[in-house]
């Protein structure tokens, strides 16, 4: 049994993430076939899953709406919401999308106090008055604002971002828009024609004129508000992103011999079947609409289809689900450690291939989403997250397969986990794949400056980790002192490693990975340098995030050179490594968040109490390290030390009996 | 004595403290950003060989912490110390020497970079062409003789000399000056407004105007406006004022006995031996966004001594490299028909590039000095 739990465990957690890729059959409305089609926004191609994921993650910061149908509650996918949305608003504004904590908010918009969550009906009374309120706002610097004023933009922006949502393939007041189309494309050609008569001072027919100025002016709100671009470019030869919104498509009508584009008649019969309730014309006019892009713009299609897998895959999801499994495993590898020998073994390996899966899994998705977006992997601070971790997860793999102990499969399971979680919270923010700023827009110095220095992170990360790992197994279990092969005396462990106790092991570890971090982060933070030097003329120049990485490169050097003249032995090292974790997360995040300089992302009052937090863990973890050896559950020999002249330096992984 | 002074400035410990203490220092420095603003927190901090404090309310300046140059320049004299004393030649120091000696060319290349480097900046309008770039901090003020259009000579005198308020004289110039007020930073008015006072005395532009001197300014993206009250005077007729400042753009003329004079408060002028012509002005923006994709200005270099004349396209992350400068594309007119045009003078802007490929090189010597064999040792069992 324990000889097979690994290959067990392992083919269960990788057939369970290869089933979340499975897609989904739709009865109904196949809104998943609408979600694929492709719209300009952002500035890229994506499909309109990626368009309702993204806006209602900025409005509700959830990508489903729970909703109470016939006593029974369920959850909207995004897809479904936008849908709704777009077609039938007026259903759509029934939803309690809008979440309000802000008491004062709360009183300003005569809302209950009750509830979290809010409907635009329950909002509309006040909706003016957001507005001023907002007015005077956007004038305050964002660090400067007061919690009420936060929140108050943040409902702004979020019922900006709905009303246009609403206004992006129908006009308000709609309800056959097919047939309104058709009217439309009927008038056109006697409204034209009497509007050129009447500019010319001839005798015009004033009801056709009207008839098209009733059209005309119902669409140019349309026109000036619709967000996603839907209209394929009339002239895919002149630019394939030329694109239009519904109302400019529908204006561009009037110019043209040929009549509408084929897309806002599409469209418009989509809605007209949707708002009658009529599925089967939906999905035919989703499908006729695929044909037709085939033709000429089979590439966006493409696009949209492989984001739309993407989106509905949630790999990074099942790759966090996977590390978290690990971790346990892993953790209980360890405290079984030399006590239940093959059970320990058994947990150790089964946590190593499910941590494999998840790399594996990681990998795609890092890749799929490069290829998605023609990036190198780190291009904000989302990607940073992501990458970061599966740095990580593959240094702690490698160290993993050198020491065979499981702390290596901790390590991976642990930052892996944590990045992912990071990632996943950041992705509230909006769209994840954002074009790049105008001086960013260069695959060379993001393949090569922000790729290293993000190396140089995982890797302060992983040695702070160990240190950790250290700290804690040697207070609180007696697993440093114990040799390698402790674990299992079968294994055929390398016959010079076996000879060493696990905390002399740790220490090189953490000693090798701060090499690697110096390396990294030095070479990356010059290279960083030169990108300035090329853009901005400097090379360098004292902005927060440059000092952020000259800190991780002198952090290092301290530690190296305190390590190289003797100044700290084992628990110095480990105690600096903690203080690295600090200096990489302030470079990290810290720095975005004094909302000053070249990469300021704005002020981000969440992920500033999050950064407290961790601070606060890692100095405790460094006061359990300035502990006295003697209450060290892994040294118990030891007698109390003379105080040590460097502080730090005390400690003395003197070799302890390994079967006290 | 000495032996002890050989011993701490080469001691691995003096390093370290150094080392910490430069960590401490980016910190500190870093956050008080947001408080200073990016320039007067870099001369405060990283610019200077120690951190002052001035107690609330007191002219006192008390050193609290060692500053950039201090902590560099020590770190650089403990760096060649200890290498000239321990240095043995062997096989297995080359990484080490290759990173230090690459540190010490990036720290002295820092300095020179600090002290030689001069920045200004090169605003162009679509047509317009200049032969001179302009300081973005420093003023002066400008006293040109335009009786001859053809021959016009013009005189500047640096803000800083104004600033001291006592006479002033030139050779080119057959009067005195002196600037009978002058703020660093200021602010004018059209009419009384609390806190302002009136412009006296003078003629021109300045008659009516109010004005009022103002702290000085921190932040990155702003910067001070000084404006002088300046009195001219000489043996011919009776002095005269003028209200010279940089809020005011256009000279205004004066005569002084049969000569024509403009007078104005102008950035510092750098000219070149070349013009520089802008074409065109891009801003390209994503589609159906306001986020830039990029920017470019298409000019005409001309240069008349060597004949040389061509266009040139300046975008982002590509600038123009010409007689020693760097012309960068850094910023634009809110109507997208100007150009802003970063001009960088360094002489030692090539030392980390070498220093990052000598550094970079050590790191991975020593890296794979120790990765490799510990490897082998793994792998084989």
């Amino acid at each position: 049994m324990k000889k097979w739990l690994p290959w067990i465990l392992t083919v269960v957690m990788a057939g369970w993430a290869l089933s979340t890729l499975r897609p989904s059959k739709q009865t109904g409305f196949k809104t998943d076939e609408f979600a694929k089609l492709p719209v300009l926004m952002n500035g890229r191609f994506q499909p309109f899953d990626s368009v309702a994921r993204n806006s209602l993650l900025q409005i509700r910061a959830r990508q489903t709406v729970p909703v109470e149908e016939n006593g029974r509650s369920r959850k909207l996918p995004a897809r479904d919401w936008l849908v709704e949305v777009l077609m039938k608003p007026e259903q759509a504004d029934d939803r309690k999308i809008f979440r309000i904590d802000n008491v004062e908010l709360i009183s300003l918009l005569k809302l209950t106090e009750e509830q979290k969550y809010y409907t635009f009906t329950e909002i509309r009374p006040q909706y003016d008055e957001i507005g001023r309120q907002a007015e005077r706002i956007q004038k305050i610097e964002a660090a400067n604002r007061t919690p009420f004023e936060r929140e108050l933009m943040k409902l702004y922006s979020a019922t900006a971002l709905y009303q246009r949502l609403k206004l992006s393939l129908k006009p308000p007041n709609t309800d056959d828009f097919a047939a309104e189309v058709s009217a439309y494309e009927t008038s056109i050609a006697p409204g034209v024609a009497a509007v050129r008569a009447r500019e010319a001072g001839k005798e015009f027919d004033k009801a056709a004129f009207d008839r098209l100025l009733r059209f005309m002016s119902g669409y140019d709100s349309v026109a000036r508000f619709a967000l996603p671009l839907t209209i394929p470019s009339p002239h895919p030869e002149e630019g394939r992103e030329k694109w239009l919104n519904m109302g400019q498509g529908l204006l561009d009508g009037l110019h043209h011999q040929h009549g509408l584009p084929p897309a806002a008649t599409y469209y418009a019969t989509m809605v007209s079947a949707y708002r009658q309730n009529d599925p089967a014309s939906f999905n035919r006019a989703v499908e006729e609409y695929r044909g037709w892009l085939a033709k000429d713009f089979a590439p966006e299609l493409r696009k949209a289809n492989h984001e739309f897998f993407f989106n509905h895959a949630q790999v990074f999801l099942d790759a966090m689900v996977l590390y978290v499994f690990a971790l346990i495993l892993a953790l209980g590898s360890l405290l079984t450690f030399g006590m239940f020998a093959n059970l320990s073994e058994a947990l150790r390996r089964s946590a190593y291939w499910i941590i494999v899966v998840g790399c594996i899994i990681h990998t795609i998705g890092l890749v799929y989403r490069m290829v998605l977006e023609g990036r190198p992997p780190v291009t904000n601070l989302y990607s940073s997250a992501i990458f970061i971790g599966w740095a990580a997860v593959i240094l702690g793999l490698f160290l993993e397969r050198i020491y065979r102990i499981g702390i290596g499969s901790v390590v991976a399971a642990c930052v892996g986990f944590i990045t992912l979680i990071i990632a996943h919270n950041l992705a509230v923010g909006g769209d994840t794949m954002e074009m790049m700023r105008a001086v960013l827009d260069t695959n060379f110095w993001l393949a090569t400056h922000v790729v290293t220095i993000t190396l140089g992170y995982s890797a302060m990360f992983v040695a702070g980790l160990l240190a950790i790992l250290f700290i804690v197994l040697g207070v609180f279990t007696p697993m440093l002192s114990k040799k390698l092969t402790a674990g299992d005396p079968a294994k055929a462990a390398p016959a010079e490693a076996g000879k060493s106790e696990v905390g002399v092991v740790l220490t090189k570890m953490v000693y090798g990975i701060i090499c690697f971090a110096t390396l990294f982060s030095f070479v990356g933070t010059v290279l960083g340098g030169i990108w300035a030097d090329q853009s901005w003329g400097r090379f360098w120049g004292w902005d927060p995030k440059e000092n952020g990485a000259l800190m991780i490169v002198i952090w290092c050097a301290v530690i190296l050179h305190a390590r190289w003249g003797k100044i700290i032995k084992e628990r110095g090292l480990m105690v600096l490594a903690i203080i690295g974790n600090m200096v990489t997360a302030f470079s990290w995040f810290g720095v975005n968040m004094l909302g000053i300089g070249l990469h300021s992302y704005g002020f981000m009052d969440a992920a500033f109490k999050w950064l407290m937090i961790f601070n606060a863990t890692q100095v405790c973890f460094i006061i359990l390290g300035f502990l006295p050896l003697r209450v060290w559950k892994s040294y118990p020999g030891i007698a109390p030390a003379s105080p040590s002249p460097s502080g730090p330096a005390g400690g003395k992984a003197a070799p302890a009996p390994a079967g006290a | 004595m000495l032996d002890r002074l050989i011993k701490i400035f080469t001691s691995l410990r003096l390093t370290i403290v150094l080392l910490s203490l430069g960590m401490i220092l980016v910190f500190w420095g870093t956050l008080a950003q947001v408080t200073l603003g990016l320039y007067k927190a870099q001369n405060d901090f990283f610019r200077s060989f120690f951190v002052f404090w001035s107690p609330e309310g007191s002219d006192w300046q008390i050193p609290i912490f060692p500053g950039g140059y201090l902590i560099g320049g020590l770190l650089l004299i403990n760096l060649l110390a200890a290498h000239t004393r321990y240095y043995r030649p062997s096989k297995k120091k080359i990484g080490i020497v290759f990173i230090h000696f690459g540190v010490v060319l990036l720290l002295v290349g820092q300095l020179l970079t600090d002290f030689l480097s001069v920045e200004s900046t090169l605003h162009l309008r679509e047509g317009e062409t200049k032969n001179y770039s302009e300081a973005s901090r420093s003023f002066e003020l400008a006293v040109v003789d335009v009786t001859d259009r053809d021959l016009e000579k013009q005189v500047a005198i640096s803000h800083r000399r104004l600033s001291k308020q006592d006479e002033i004289k030139h050779p080119e110039l057959p009067f005195t000056l002196k600037a009978t007020t002058f703020f660093a930073n200021s602010e004018l008015k059209q009419r009384e407004e609390p806190g302002f006072q009136p412009v006296k005395g003078v003629k021109g532009i300045g008659e009516g105007v109010w004005m009022r001197e103002l702290p000085h300014e921190t932040m990155m993206d702003r910067r001070d406006v000084p404006t002088a009250v300046v009195e001219i005077s000489g043996p011919e007729g009776s002095p005269q004022s003028y209200l010279a400042s940089a809020h005011i753009a256009r000279p205004q003329s004066f005569q002084y006995g049969d000569r024509t004079y403009e007078i104005s408060m102008r950035p510092v002028r750098y000219y070149k031996p070349f013009s520089m012509h802008l074409l065109e002005f891009t801003h390209d923006r994503y589609p159906g966004t306001q986020i830039p994709k990029n920017f470019s200005s298409r000019v005409i270099l001309n240069r008349p001594e060597t004949g040389e004349k061509r266009e040139v396209l300046i975008y982002m992350n590509n600038p123009l490299r010409y007689w020693g400068e760097t012309y960068y594309q850094s910023s634009f007119d809110t109507d997208d028909q100007g150009s802003y045009l970063q001009v960088v003078r360094n002489p030692s802007w090539l030392t980390p590039y070498f220093s990052c490929v000598l550094v970079s090189i050590g790191l991975t010597i020593q890296f794979l000095m120790h990765l490799v064999p510990f490897l082998k040792r793994r792998l084989a069992t």
